[in-house]
């Protein structure tokens, strides 16, 4: 076992260190970006937050707005995971392991995220329950410690077992990860409801303090997460070798255009319930979608965040355009760039404004806060690269334990469902209708 | 810095460029490692020069949280505060951590229809409390209202003319109104800030994590975060300090009005009242049935703001 274990890290990191030339350069891209965020970091530390554009009165800005975007991210990891283990999709079941490490990836990114938020990150080890003073269960940010870390342990422990076994020639022994992935299906809406809860719960902030905020996260993160996901597929399919099926695609397309839908009807719903009834109540809604007082810095952003999300799900649900890969793929970068936008400068940043005694202050990232969120993203897309190059050769079959026997992913996958017939007529030709 | 920077960035276009096309894969891998290296290299010199100064020390890193420390490792690290302040501005302070008092709950009472906006008690607050002017922390905002409206989005606290007060302007000052169900507590992660026996919310300038949750949970905009190191000119300084409340602050963590606590336990009332020059401020113990602020509570029409947040706060407003 151990010795295996230590074959396992010899060859993932053989794995990682060999490429073409178009990986590496993705990879001095990705670190390119990384060392300039460094940079800007340690700028951020010299001089205090100061080199943020957040003030008193906008004390959260691209930061969390991120995070609290790839929070929903990572919990859209279950999009693949539900159908895969509930629903028995075998489609969906042999990727699902790639959506688990994106998964894991983002949530790196998010706790990155935290970190360079606070102002002593020297002090983090006052987060660590027993060590510091944690404020659990009052804190909602206490909860979202628990249930992030504890998503990534989950995620982090199910994927290396899978793809562990698989590397030794074993089939996964059902009773060792089943039960951590029903798990991970509830915790992942756990951490996303957390997070919402984090806003919702501020009686200060009439924007987010409604109940409809978290069941408006979740439908934007199952709408963003699986349209990440049909682009790293595809992605995948195309530059890894991995057989990705169409059907695979096109049951994450079907979900997405559902959610979406949802998602613009909640939002739709917000702004009616806002806008008819209350009138201070609803300024910052007046803010985001109007301007206010003569402040207009989110109109643009609100405005492009609703045409993508309206135009992805109109792809989503027209037959003549989403057979077409390539409109597929650009409406779900559309849902992906939409929901961003719509989380951050559209729920984040307006919660804000005004403040609660009624300033009226716009704000956009300084040039440090993109640098240095930049960075975090280009570390999520490594991690993500060296993860999926480690994994990819694995779960094909052309990397194993010396001695191991090779097993196809199809093979391999059908140790997963709950029977045992053998699933034939895959054929690789592409099928966009179901 | 600066040139620091310059150096990771020109790493990039030199001999060994990664953009550079080569033949076999391998060139290219050792390209990259090459410019991984340089960014590493380069972003160590930067840590190297710019944190030195701001880092924390061991006894600052592993320091336990206010309510964990015995009397004795209290005092050794108000000595050592004050050793620093004494190196740093050449000013000799005093840091006490008076306790809160038995059977007091401190109470503050606004007279609305005296105040006149001169905002003396902003000065007075910053000086006592060793608030820095470049960037400006203040704990007390002063509103300039419209008659006859509370809404705080037709007021401004920036207003800067003669002759106050303006004609059909009433002032209405807000700083911390230490609420009994301070929503800014339930925020912290950490137990940084807590609300004491005696109602005032304080902060542990030495726990708090700087993640300004309690900022953005507080419905008065009473929280103020050091954006900056903050930095006082040594003759501004006031040597007579509470741990919880006026002594050093700095970067990343946030602190906010404590009722002048290191004056109002040893009996004295807090500066802004004592500033204010038409006696609008009133103080005083709650519980004390002779007391002003009790007569006022107990004959005058107060309010407070956003009572439907059921924040309950210990501060009082008006009409007089």
């Amino acid at each position: 076992m151990i010795a295996s274990l230590y074959r396992f890290g010899i060859d993932a990191v053989r794995s990682v260190t060999r490429g073409s030339r178009a990986y590496f350069l993705w990879l001095a891209f990705l670190v390119g970006w990384i060392a300039l965020g460094v940079v800007a970091y340690v700028h951020q530390l010299h001089v205090g937050l100061a080199a943020t554009n957040m003030l008193d009165q906008i004390p959260w800005g691209a930061y969390i707005a991120n995070f609290t975007y790839l929070v929903g991210m990572a919990a859209a990891a279950v999009m693949l995971v539900i159908p895969a283990y509930i629903y028995d999709d075998h489609e969906l079941h042999e990727v699902v392991v790639l959506g688990e490490l994106l998964a894991v990836a983002v949530l790196t990114m998010c706790l990155m995220f935290v970190m360079v938020d606070i102002g002593r990150p020297d002090r983090f080890w006052h987060l660590i329950p027993v060590l510091g003073r944690f404020n659990w269960p009052i804190s909602m940010l206490s909860w979202d410690v628990i249930v992030l870390n504890g998503y990534l342990v989950l995620n982090a422990y199910i994927t290396g077992y899978l793809i562990f076994t698989k590397y030794r020639g074993q089939r996964p022994d059902r009773k060792k990860y089943v039960p951590f992935v029903f798990l991970a299906i509830v915790w992942a809406i756990s951490i996303h409801t957390v997070t919402a809860f984090l806003y919702s719960g501020m009686g200060a902030r009439p924007h987010w303090n409604a109940a409809i905020l978290a069941p408006r996260f979740l439908a934007s993160a199952f709408a963003a997460g699986p349209s990440l996901m049909i682009i790293a597929l595809s992605i995948i399919r195309d530059k890894m070798g991995y057989p990705v099926k169409d059907k695979a695609l096109n049951r994450l397309r079907q979900i997405v255009a559902v959610t979406m839908l949802i998602n613009l009807f909640f939002f739709f719903s917000e702004i009616f319930t806002e806008l008819y009834s209350f009138k201070h109540h609803a300024a910052s809604m007046r803010y985001l979608l109007f301007g206010l007082d003569g402040h207009y810095k989110l109109v643009p952003y609100i405005w492009s965040a609703i045409a993508l999300d309206a135009f992805s799900a109109l792809v989503f649900i027209t037959p003549r355009l989403y057979k077409n890969w390539n409109v597929l793929r650009v409406a779900c970068g559309a849902a992906v760039v939409g929901v961003w936008v719509e989380k951050g400068m559209g729920l984040v940043i307006p919660g804000f404004v005004p403040s609660p005694l009624g300033e009226v202050i716009d704000y956009t990232p300084s040039f440090t806060e993109f640098c240095v969120s930049a960075a975090v993203w280009a570390a999520g897309a490594l991690i993500y690269t060296l993860l999926l190059k480690a994994a990819v050769p694995i779960e094909l079959g052309k990397v194993r334990l010396p001695g191991a026997p090779a097993l196809s992913p199809e093979d391999y996958h059908q140790g997963h469902g709950r029977d045992e017939h053998a699933d034939v007529g895959h054929s690789p030709a592409p099928e966009a209708a179901e | 810095m600066a040139k620091d920077t310059e150096t990771a960035l020109d790493a990039q276009p030199g001999g060994d460029s990664p953009l550079e096309i080569r033949e076999d894969e391998h060139g290219t891998r050792r390209a990259f490692l090459k410019l991984a290296g340089a960014a590493a290299a380069a972003t160590a010199a930067v840590a190297a020069t710019g944190c030195g100064s701001t880092a924390p020390t061991t006894e600052e890193f592993l320091r336990q949280h206010y309510k964990k420390l015995s009397a004795e490792e209290k005092q050794r690290i108000f000595a050592r505060i004050e050793e620093e302040t004494k190196a740093r501005t050449g000013v000799t302070t005093h840091i006490s951590d008076p306790p809160p008092l038995d059977g007091v709950e401190y109470a503050y009472a606004l007279n609305l229809s005296v105040c006149n906006g001169s905002r003396r008690c902003v000065e007075a607050c910053a000086r006592e409390n060793n608030l820095p002017d470049d960037p400006e922390i203040r704990y007390i905002r002063v509103f300039e209202m419209e008659a006859g409206s509370l809404e705080f989005e037709e007021a401004t606290p920036y207003y800067a003319h003669e002759n106050l007060p303006a004609k059909d302007k009433y002032y209405m000052p807000v700083q911390c109104h230490q609420c009994d169900n301070p929503p800014c507590v339930k925020a912290c992660p950490v137990q940084a800030t807590w609300k004491e026996p005696d109602g005032i919310v304080v902060v542990d300038y030495s726990w708090c994590i700087g993640c300004r949750f309690c900022v953005v949970a507080c419905p008065y905009f009473a929280r103020r975060f050091n954006w900056v190191q903050p930095d006082i000119p040594p003759d501004r300084i006031n040597p007579n300090q509470g741990y919880l409340s006026n002594r050093p602050r700095f970067k990343g963590v946030v602190e906010k009005c404590t009722f002048c606590l290191h004056r109002t336990r040893k009996g004295r009332l807090p500066a802004c009242l004592e500033a204010c020059p038409t006696g609008a401020r009133k103080f005083g113990n709650l519980n004390d049935p002779n007391s002003e602020i009790r007569k006022i509570i107990e004959t005058k029409r107060v309010f407070v703001l956003k009572e439907d947040l059921a924040t309950l706060p210990r501060f009082y407003y008006f009409f007089a």
